[in-house]
């Protein structure tokens, strides 16, 4: 019993990351209806200023992991509404299929950029966060694990709060809904679409922060796989569906968490995580918490 | 006289430029990418070794060119490079991988080109079974495994070990398979063989499942960065069993990524930089006031890669392929850094191996484990 509350939060800890990245992919989907693919690489970038913060903040603080974490946050909001200005918004009138393409471009790009400026070898990620254990009942739980729970559902609250409550979110909704009707009524689109972006961005940049907590070891390439595994997750939950993605991420960590945890079939989790997919995607298109004709942001 | 003289100055000039003809030697090294670490230490190892051969006259008045090709730590490029090193730069012999999945990509087309390829550190024995000019300088994952073994049998008095393993990684599952065929014939029992997938980071599902059932050690068989952070989570989740792990474990980075949750593990590896002989002990202050740091595994057994195979070239007294894949094949009783090396019928190093532990977050020798 004590081993399956013990997974059961092993599998929560490595969802609430891929939660994380899938809020930005689904963000930018209920937007613009576009995949951004490089939001797994500013994932990567975030993970990158971390580590480079790491070297100016004391280690073991909570105001220097909160320091890191917001200017890391920063950073990539920059870098997500250079990429939106450049990449994308030239293409804001071509066919969906460009702009997909230009994503995995601009994917490639900061992968390979990655590995020429911070070289390819990983590199050991600092502890900005003071690192506690505490046992309860049997059940281990590490303060970081924690600190990604505690990091992930503030910041789903807080973009609840910002899409549903606030003037900017009214407008993010507006241009979702209908980008040209938007304008008619005043909506600066590109105003409100640089903003998603730096939102999304800032969100892969926490994700990319806590995954290289947990998981010490960072490298150029490493937001490949749980980039993909996030857009399995926002999929699953219905893209473009805020509490779906986190749904669908915690659903997809706890998954994968008890298939690596089995005797026989640790072998085939990502198979496992992607058959989960094609199911959802045969009998029910529209995801977990998703509807073709709700209004999506 | 004056005639004598000249013909003398000829003679001279003649050879002097066919000494300049070098030999061309291909290297094929994880120079960047996730086994950087490896690639990195090997190349300076396989370089020291070339520098001071040329220093000495070269090989037959000829110096050595190392020509070197980085694999990035990607599946598929090995091949892709050692084509290139064959077909286009036409080397003589080949040096390298590291890694024995990438060995064993570039093996069979070292063998189909008839050229002799000696790897510093493959351990995976698949690699020399590839063809007659596949050679090791190091020993094998058989012989690695019955040492762990042994090691945790006899010295950790171990009786129930958990085996960790990076699957679809030959390396890994090799060295796994070998640790408990010799463990279990020991008397041992191991109790749980829990598989990751080769570059996964959360290991935490596989630590509690192997937590479960308390094992006294547990082998793992991964690379050094997937090992350390599973030394790490499972500290984090209570698991006070010590680790153990194979060659792919000597790497500074080992320490970096896992901090203090790598102390008290234990692992195999080639040469100890504290060893007494006189040889070693040179080789150390030489290297040190080349590179400016301690020789570890991959630069010594890079150093000895170059050495045994120059030793084989001048032996040959020739640049042809079959030649010096024989003359590879004699190496007896040749001392490198690394030990005594005599290559076996199946053109394996066999030499002895050091433990190390970690203390205080550095590396300790602990003992040598003849074959």
């Amino acid at each position: 019993m004590i081993e399956f509350f013990q997974q059961l939060l092993n599998g929560l800890s490595l969802g609430a990351i891929f939660a994380l990245i899938a809020l930005g992919y689904t963000m930018v989907y209920g937007v613009l209806r576009f995949i951004n693919f490089a939001h797994s690489d500013v994932f990567m970038v975030g993970a990158y200023a971390g580590y480079y913060l790491g070297r100016f903040i004391p280690e073991h603080t909570i105001w220097g992991g909160l320091a890191a974490l917001a200017v890391a946050m920063t950073v990539c909001a920059i870098l997500g509404v250079i990429i939106e200005r450049l990449a994308y918004r030239p293409l804001r009138s071509a066919p969906t299929l460009n702009v997909l393409i230009t994503a995995i471009g601009v994917s490639l790009l900061l992968q390979n950029l990655g590995q020429f400026l911070f070289g390819a070898t990983p590199r050991p990620f600092p502890e900005l966060f003071p690192v506690t254990l505490f046992i309860f009942h049997g059940i281990y739980i590490s303060s970081n694990q924690l600190v990604v729970i505690g990091v992930t559902l503030a910041l789903l609250f807080a973009l609840r709060f910002i899409v549903l409550r606030t003037k900017i979110g009214t407008a993010m909704r507006a241009v979702s809904q209908n980008p040209k009707a938007a304008s008619l009524v005043g909506i600066n689109n590109d105003l409100v679409i640089s903003f998603t972006f730096a939102l999304g961005s800032a969100l892969a940049a926490a994700g990319g922060m806590l995954y290289a907590l947990n998981y010490p070891s960072i490298d150029p390439l490493m937001g490949v796989l749980p980039g993909l595994k996030a857009f399995v997750a926002a999929v699953l939950g219905g893209i473009g569906n805020i509490p779906g993605a986190a749904l669908g991420g915690l659903l997809l960590g706890v998954v994968e968490t008890f298939v690596n945890g089995s005797k026989n079939w640790s072998t085939y989790k990502d198979a496992i995580a992607f058959a989960l997919l094609i199911l959802m995607l045969l009998f029910r298109p529209a995801g977990l918490l998703g509807s073709f004709t709700k209004e999506k942001v | 006289m004056r005639l004598l003289l000249a013909t003398c100055c000829i003679a001279i000039f003649t050879l002097s430029l066919r000494a300049a003809e070098p030999i061309k030697i291909g290297e094929f090294a994880s120079l960047t990418g996730k086994q950087a670490s490896f690639g990195q230490t090997n190349h300076r190892g396989a370089v020291f070794a070339v520098e001071e051969i040329n220093a000495a006259g070269g090989i037959f008045g000829r110096p050595l060119e190392l020509i070197t090709a980085d694999t990035r730590s990607l599946p598929g490029e090995a091949a892709t490079v050692v084509k290139k090193l064959i077909a286009r730069d036409k080397v003589t012999a080949i040096v390298g991988e590291t890694g024995s999945a990438a060995a064993l990509e570039a093996a069979p087309l070292c063998q189909a080109a008839g050229v002799p390829m000696i790897t510093a550190t493959a351990t995976n024995p698949r690699v020399t079974e590839q063809g007659s000019y596949i050679f090791r300088a190091c020993f094998i994952d058989p012989f690695q495994g019955t040492v762990l073994a042994q090691f945790a049998h006899h010295t950790l008095h171990a009786r129930r070990v958990a085996v960790l393993v990076a699957a679809g990684n030959a390396y890994s599952v090799g060295l796994a398979q070998y640790f408990k065929i010799n463990f279990t014939a020991l008397g041992g029992q191991i109790i749980a063989e829990q598989k990751y997938a080769e570059g996964d980071k959360d290991f935490r599902a596989q630590l509690t499942a192997i937590k479960a059932l308390q094992p006294d050690a547990i082998f793992a068989s991964g690379d050094y960065v997937e090992s350390a952070l599973s030394c790490a989570q499972a500290r984090q989740l209570g698991i006070t069993a010590p680790f153990l792990g194979g060659d792919t474990w000597d790497s500074p980075a080992l320490i970096a990524i896992g901090g203090s949750a790598v102390d008290g593990s234990y692992f195999s590896a080639h040469f100890s930089p504290e060893a007494k002989e006189l040889a070693v002990q040179h080789f150390v202050h030489r290297f040190r006031a080349r590179w400016g740091e301690l020789p570890d595994t991959g630069s010594s057994l890079g150093y000895d890669a170059v050495s045994v195979l120059a030793d084989a070239l001048r032996r040959a007294h020739s640049t042809e392929g079959a030649k010096i894949r024989d003359a590879l094949a004699a190496t007896h009783n040749f001392p490198g850094v690394t030990g005594r090396i005599t290559m076996d019928a199946h053109r394996n190093a066999s030499k002895a191996a050091v433990i190390f532990t970690i203390k205080a977050g550095q590396f300790v020798y602990l003992e040598t484990i003849a074959p």
